[in-house]
């Protein structure tokens, strides 16, 4: 018994020292935390001025808008998610030590979170107000992102992490990820469309929680499986 | 101590369509340290890789100890330093101890960078390090309590390292061969003296 | 692995032999390319000429006997992608890489053809050569999800890593497939409830399914003909250094 403890307490280790490094790596790069934050709110503005500044044309898109700009930020923090671990060599130190791969898989896609989709998610209702969206559906959307936007992440991940050692990665990145975000933006962009219409959104969220759940115990094997590949390539 | 700490019988691997090694053996016992030697292109770092599981198209096979190979059981210094630049040399030395899962106190952090010459330099973050501090900081790990362990793996250490570096790390390698513990790496540079060491030759009889 | 038959077993890694697998199958590619040839003729002329015109459709409705058999093994392909992939990331089954990379082309093909048959059929039917209905929706993302595979192959050189990259793509993807399907239909039930459905027409006399069914199970056989020889190009050109490759193509040449 008293080595099962002992394992777990390596095992907390193991999460936590990945957390710390991959957050204070994130943090120590403030333009890095800040790009993909702007891109959504550049994304934002330029559908007034492209498409109609008219209020209830605003609040009729505002939902997709605004989900499919979350999309876009986080698809385009994914491309440099593991390339510099893998250029100086710490992700194939991570994937040789550490047992289980899975836990600081895991702690690299919390960090990641972290520093792309709870921004976004925070910074979703203002720009929603910016678009005029109902006010009864900013909760909804919030919510939706907040449940969305792992999932988004990790299903990235897995993409990152194939592409990771090639040389035209980024498009591929593209390519391979965003089929797979197209139940995270139905579901999330109808939940934000049945709160503006006055209806129960419940619906998209409860299935979104279901697949966050499913996703943060499932898609890090997957992600885990795919950096061996990567390591491998050179 | 009846299992080599490496054992590898019947290697053959094969990398961009051209075979490297056929028929390739190699044993290791503890206390042992072994120079691979070869030119460029040879294949000595994918032996190397291959070893630590970061090469797996090859056919024979190799055991640590008896086992196949698992990643707690040896260390690996590539190429490529393992090392962050964005983060200090404390930093990155915390984070591979947690990566082993070290549970004792973070002093040893320090320790291992007073070993390798680089008392002051905790803090420091990597990049505004020289060539051949960024190579120490890489090996200090090798001063790691979590370096403790059957089999090192070091490919080029020596690279960008002054005679004092050298020297430093020749004597971190001694102690754990005088650990018992195996070292099988590559150099260009004439080798360290070390107890028990031997020379193999790859890729020279093509 | 352990309480499988030792019979089973060798059979098992007989067929995981690339070598077993191109000498086997070479002589059934003329007999299934005649059978696929025979049932697909037979079903198109059956179909397209003596089959009476729907009574709501009119002869637009023929295209079915092209865009159900294609629609199918669209999606079928994509599933034996994923399973060849974990028999590749669980037994380490060459054959199965192969297998796979043969598939990816000849589903996107199949995805594609689907496609453009519902679009032409949409275009009498609609009005429209193109409409965002559920079923061409999920269609589209499946031939999305195909290139990625095909972009994925071609990205990596190492061919290994690259079968092993695919492998988890395809099984992350195929897990996705029934979520996107859903996710779309019930998008489209939420944003134009009555759009117009073959499964809402009444049941068919046999003589429109039975060249129904015959043609689907000619791009069946015709599918399987095009992944075997797929398979044998993909064999060869993996173990072109191999000696029984080498003495093939000096028996050929000779």
């Amino acid at each position: 018994m008293m080595a099962s403890a002992a394992d777990e307490r390596s095992l907390w280790v193991l999460f936590r020292g990945q957390l710390r490094r991959d957050l204070k790596l994130a943090f120590g790069q403030p333009s890095e935390l800040a790009n993909p934050l702007a891109f959504f709110v550049v994304v934002i503005t330029l559908f007034p001025l492209g498409v109609s500044p008219e209020p209830g044309v605003l609040a009729g898109m505002a939902p997709g808008v605004l989900w499919i700009a979350a999309l876009l930020a986080t698809l385009l923090g994914l491309e440099a998610l593991f390339r510099r671990d893998r250029d100086d060599g710490t992700l194939e130190q991570m994937v040789l030590r550490a047992q289980p791969l899975y836990l600081p898989v895991v702690a690299r896609m919390l960090a990641h979170w972290t520093v792309t989709g709870l921004p976004l998610t925070l910074l979703a209702p203002l720009l929603g107000g910016m678009l005029n969206l109902a006010p009864e559906a900013r909760l909804p959307l919030m919510l939706g992102l907040a449940l969305g936007t792992p999932v988004l992440v990790l299903l990235g991940g897995v993409g990152a992490a194939l592409t990771v050692g090639l040389r035209a990665g980024g498009v591929l990145l593209a390519l391979l990820v965003l089929p797979l975000f197209v139940p995270v933006l139905i579901l999330g962009v109808s939940a934000a469309e049945l709160a503006s219409s006055g209806l129960p959104p419940s619906g998209p969220l409860l299935w979104l929680a279901a697949g966050a759940s499913f996703a943060i115990t499932t898609v890090p094997f997957a992600i885990a499986a795919a950096l061996r590949i990567g390591v491998e390539v050179g | 101590m009846s299992h080599a700490v490496l054992d590898i019988v019947g290697l053959r691997c094969e990398r961009d369509d051209r075979e490297l090694f056929a028929d390739f053996d190699l044993r290791l016992a503890a206390a042992e340290a072994m120079q691979l030697r070869g030119p460029n292109g040879a294949g000595k770092t994918t032996l190397l890789r291959c070893i630590a599981g970061m090469h797996p198209e090859y056919e024979g096979s190799i055991r640590l100890l008896g086992a196949p190979v698992s990643g707690e059981r040896l260390l690996f210094v590539g190429h490529r330093p393992g090392i962050s630049g964005l983060l200090s040399a404390a930093d990155n030395l915390r984070w591979h101890l947690d990566l082993a899962g070290w549970r004792g106190a973070g002093t040893v952090v320090s320790a291992a960078l007073d070993r390798v010459g680089l008392c002051g330099y905790d803090e420091v973050p990597c990049q505004q390090l020289s060539a051949g501090q960024q190579r120490r900081v890489a090996l200090a790990r090798l001063a790691l309590p979590t370096a403790e362990v059957p089999l090192w793996l070091l490919d080029e250490p020596f690279t960008a390292l002054d005679d004092a570096g050298l020297e430093l790390i020749s004597g971190l390698m001694a102690e754990r061969l005088a650990g018992d513990g195996a070292i099988l790496f590559t150099t260009h540079q004439p080798a360290p003296e070390l107890p028990g060491l031997g020379t193999r030759w790859i890729g020279a009889a093509a | 692995m352990k309480y499988i038959p030792d019979g089973l077993r060798r059979l098992w890694h007989r067929m995981g032999s690339p070598r077993w697998f191109f000498e086997t199958t070479g002589s059934w590619v003329p007999w299934l390319g005649g059978a696929a040839a025979l049932l697909i003729a037979v079903g198109t002329v059956w179909g397209l000429a003596f089959a009476p015109p729907d009574y709501l459709q009119g002869d637009s409705f023929r295209i079915i006997y092209i865009h159900v058999p294609a629609a199918y093994l669209a999606q079928a392909g994509y599933i034996l992608m994923a399973v060849c992939g974990v028999i590749l990331l669980v037994w380490r089954m060459k054959l199965a890489d192969m297998v796979m990379t043969a598939v990816a082309p000849i589903g996107a093909a199949f995805t594609f053809l689907a496609l453009a048959t519902g679009s032409i059929w949409g275009k009498p039917t609609w009005g429209t050569y193109w409409i965002w209905d559920a079923r061409i929706t999920s269609v589209l993302i499946l031939l999305f999800l195909y290139l990625g595979i095909i972009g994925l192959r071609r990205a990596i050189e190492r061919p290994e890593a690259a079968g092993r990259a695919c492998a988890i793509l395809a099984i992350v993807g195929v897990i996705n497939i029934p979520i996107i399907k859903y996710s779309v239909d019930w998008w489209m039930t939420l944003h134009q409830p009555a759009t117009f459905s073959i499964t809402a027409a009444p049941a068919m006399p046999p003589i429109m399914w039975v060249p129904l069914l015959l043609n689907v199970l000619g791009f069946n056989l015709l599918f399987a003909v095009a992944v075997i020889q797929g398979t044998r190009t993909e064999v060869l050109v993996r173990e072109r250094r191999t000696r029984w490759v080498n003495d093939l193509c000096l028996r050929e040449t000779a």
